[in-house]
């Protein structure tokens, strides 16, 4: 997978995650996934679709989707299983976002469909098309981890070239 | 959470919104901030369909809209209340804020866009603004009054 694609994704879970905790983060390990996707806690999962193609999982264990919705919240609250899910969709979706409009700044035209929980243990395996980057983000809340599988629609750009040229 | 002078209406009464996003999440903290702007949530839905209905039934005085959304997206909700209601304020508020995507909302009757994550003292000085004369800042020493 490219780097043009994935280092959008680091910055906005950067600049997102530490303005949401009001905390610096930092970006931990980085691993290619070679086997099948794995799931760690409450995971969300936004899919991408346009010029580029994928999907994007967000992972949080439960005790820390607690602490990040109550630090966003600005109060303590009590602990509920709608509310970790509810947190993990929000922070994929405006981590998610945020990338998105950087790589549409960049002149890729794609869209993102709103999250869905991810409910299954494992995820397909990756292939050399979509090849799957996981990456953890340290906060003070306790880690993320985020799982990245895109890859260039070579149709939908040739299809665009090909009006250009017209 | 921070407090901030409260923004009323002409009419002395606290500014009503109407907040739809597919996050209960989002929705409760925006809610807690039109609290802190002294303001009143008069109703809520999870998509673009229930928003233009909830419109409809609680006539509100601002809008804060999410784009991606299920059944109808916010760009399109948007544009159906504006064409219904011209005088609507619609403020979209969104993580996706791309360039193309803020001019499709700004030519299709949206007011404003704030992107997520939302900061308070952002949104207040876009609600400001959006309101316009219909509304005035109380003074922060009249704010607890």
């Amino acid at each position: 997978m490219r780097m043009e694609l994935i280092q959008p994704f680091i910055n906005a879970a950067d600049a997102v995650l530490a303005d949401s905790l009001q905390s610096p983060t930092s970006i931990g390990n980085f691993s290619m996934e070679e086997e099948g996707y794995r799931r760690r806690g409450v995971a969300a999962l936004i899919a991408v679709s346009g010029d580029i193609e994928g999907r994007i999982i967000f992972d949080v264990d439960p005790k820390t989707a607690m602490r990040v919705a109550s630090r966003m919240a600005g109060q303590e609250l009590a602990e509920s299983q709608e509310l970790m899910c509810e947190t993990v969709c929000e922070l994929a979706n405006q981590v998610i976002g945020n990338a998105i409009t950087t790589l549409n700044d960049q002149g890729f035209h794609f869209r993102v469909h709103p999250p869905e929980l991810h409910t299954s243990e494992h995820g397909d395996k990756s292939s050399e098309d979509t090849e799957a980057l996981v990456m953890c983000i340290e906060t003070c809340s306790g880690k993320v981890f985020m799982n990245v599988a895109m890859r260039y629609n070579s149709r939908r750009r040739e299809e665009r070239t090909a009006v250009a040229g017209q | 959470m921070e407090q901030f002078a409260p923004v009323k209406r002409k009419d002395g009464q606290p500014v009503r919104y109407l907040v739809v996003d597919d996050s209960v999440f989002a929705r409760n903290n925006l809610a807690r901030m039109i609290e802190s702007f002294g303001g009143q949530v008069a109703g809520e839905a999870g998509d673009g369909c229930t928003a233009i209905t909830e419109y409809d039934r609680t006539s509100p005085d601002i809008v804060l809209m999410d784009i991606t959304m299920p059944q109808m997206e916010g760009i399109e909700a948007a544009e159906r209340i504006v064409r219904s209601h011209p005088n609507a304020r619609i403020v979209m508020v969104s993580s996706v804020g791309y360039q193309d995507n803020i001019v499709a909302a700004l030519q299709r009757g949206a007011r404003h866009f704030v992107q997520k994550p939302v900061k308070p003292e952002v949104l207040y000085e876009v609600i400001k603004y959006v309101l316009g004369e219909d509304a005035s800042v109380a003074s922060a020493a009249g704010a607890g009054a």
